[in-house]
């Protein structure tokens, strides 16, 4: 079972981090995805640009509008999201918990449906 | 004329017995298995362009075995491995067998190799992927492709397998009498799961992907043709048929899924229909062990040969559901023999067999739960509790084609009073 592994967070907490801290984050992200590659988990992780570069699309009477944002009110945002591959939401919990952001903000765990595949 | 089999259909055939051939002669699981990869790719590119081998199985023993030796030669520990490989290799290993001549240890080989690569050192996923590289000859690529996982992805899962088989410290031998039995059970549950995932497609966009169900078949047809007195190996092979034969009816124009109650049956697959029937109908009268697949192919014979839904022997698939809840409990039998029993004595009976499950921790939050319960209740006509229970259903499933439709029932109960 694939799973979505968001990571969330804002700017004032990722502008908290001392640069050891950022340092360690970093550091430890790297190493957990090298240990999903060796087991064979990871499908892979992708970084979320800022919410400043977020543009929202509605087709209005058959014609495409494009606005900036949205600059969601909520506290935390989607920083980053990892997608996993493993036998149980017991072992994608585990792997959350291993994910250093967990440690500062939070990790959401979604069951991923596959909508549909790249080559038909 | 007789028309030559695709080359691709004769490599997958082969394969096996050409990585058993290999490990019988020089150990190693690990690097044989990768060493027939590279013959087996280039025969694909050799074959079709120069002309096929007139032993193609000696072909490929022979190009796996220079892969093999050349790999091993350029190890570091050369000289230990090459006495080693020497010893252990009997003396005509060098001797290829006349054309068309199998030789007896074929069937064995590939035996010992599915037992290997359903190993109970292995998860799942990992038997499943290993099983099918190296018993049914797919490229990584392919397997990758089938499960939707990048290539990078399944070659890691794959060569963790293999390390994790040679770590317990298994041989290339038939497991002893006393074992053979459950580690059987173990190979037919991958070869279950392989084609469940093709069927299903617990993560896929279309419900079945053929490839995998029609691998599945292969493989099984393969496995009861080495064990034809195997009760469970034939009934399992039945159950593929006649679940395989109703595929074409199983997804409305739209990709949608219909259920069975509502499939059109002249869509059915008449001969695989026969075969199956013919061979569970066999397999009944002769087993002296019968097993959870054996009446599971039953129960799927009785529906396939009834000409609608009402015309289904609903007695005698609750009498069979009855008789698996024996063999083998299991909350899922429950569920299906409550719809059975909801068919011959109404759906109060039905929902009153599912009460106990809530309980069950088994069934905690199953989403399959929900939708039988949902079911009944819509046979009962309490259009409210159907809605509810569909939706639990609905944000209970993890596979899309299904939570479509269990929203789509939902929706239907909505105008309702």
């Amino acid at each position: 079972m694939k799973y979505m592994l968001l990571i969330y967070g804002n700017e004032e907490l990722w502008e908290s981090f001392p640069p050891e801290t950022l340092a360690e984050v970093i550091r430890d992200t790297d190493a957990l995805h090298e240990e999903l590659r060796a087991s064979g988990e990871f499908v892979g992780a992708w970084g979320v640009a800022d919410q400043a570069q977020a543009k929202t699309v509605t087709v209005q009477g058959g014609a495409p509008v494009v606005t900036d944002g949205p600059y969601l009110e909520a506290k935390e945002y989607l920083g980053s999201f990892d997608i996993i591959d493993c036998d149980s939401l017991e072992r994608a919990l585990e792997i959350a918990a291993k994910v250093p952001f967990a440690r500062h903000g939070k990790v959401e765990v979604r069951p991923l449906m596959h909508e549909a595949a790249p080559e038909a | 004329m007789i028309r030559e089999p695709r080359v691709e259909d004769l490599l997958r055939r082969l394969a096996p017995q050409v990585l058993g051939a290999l490990v019988r002669r020089y150990g190693h699981f690990d690097a044989s298995e990768d060493a027939v990869q590279e013959a087996l790719l280039a025969a694909s590119v050799q074959w079709p362009r120069e002309g096929r081998p007139d032993n193609p199985r000696a072909w490929l023993v022979t190009v796996a075995s220079r892969r093999l030796t050349d790999h091993l030669r350029s190890e570091q520990s050369r000289r230990r491995r090459e006495d080693a490989t020497a010893a252990r290799a009997p003396a005509d290993a060098t001797v290829a067998p006349a054309p068309g001549e199998a030789p007896a240890t074929d069937r064995d080989d590939t035996l010992a190799l599915l037992f290997l690569c359903c190993h109970p050192a292995l998860t799942p996923p990992s038997q499943i992927a290993l099983t099918l590289r190296a018993v049914g000859g797919l490229t990584t690529a392919e397997i990758a492709r089938a499960f939707l996982v990048p290539e990078a992805t399944m070659a890691q899962r794959i060569s963790r397998a293999k390390q994790k088989v040679k770590a317990a410290g298994s041989t290339f031998d038939l497991p002893p009498p006393a074992e053979r039995g459950e580690r059987l059970a173990a190979v037919l549950h991958v070869l279950y799961l392989v084609f469940n995932e093709g069927y299903v497609a617990t993560s896929g966009p279309d419900l079945r992907r053929a490839d995998l169900t029609g691998e599945a078949v292969r493989l099984t047809r393969a496995v009861h043709r080495m064990l034809p007195d195997d009760g469970e190996v034939a009934g399992l092979l039945a159950l593929m048929l006649l679940t395989e034969a109703r595929r074409s009816a199983r997804t409305g124009p739209d990709g949608a899924l219909v259920p069975l109650a509502e499939q059109d049956r002249s869509r059915w697959d008449r001969r695989m229909i026969a075969e199956g029937t013919e061979l569970v109908t066999r397999t009944l009268a002769t087993t002296s062990r019968l097993g959870p697949y054996q009446i599971q192919a039953a129960i799927a014979a009785v529906h396939d040969e009834a000409s609608s839904a009402d015309d289904t022997d609903w007695p005698q698939v609750a009498a069979l559901y009855r008789l698996l809840d024996r063999v083998a409990p299991n909350p899922m039998v429950t569920l299906n023999r409550a719809v059975a029993v909801a068919m011959t004595s109404g759906p109060q009976a039905g929902l009153d067999l599912l009460a106990p499950l809530d309980d069950d921790a088994r069934m905690a939050g199953h989403h399959r739960l929900a939708a039988v319960r949902a079911h009944l209740l819509e046979m009962a006509g309490d259009t409210a509790g159907a809605r509810a229970a569909y939706r639990a259903a609905a944000a209970g499933t993890t596979s899309l084609p299904e939570r479509r439709y269990l929203t789509g029932r939902a929706a239907g109960l909505s105008g309702a009073r």
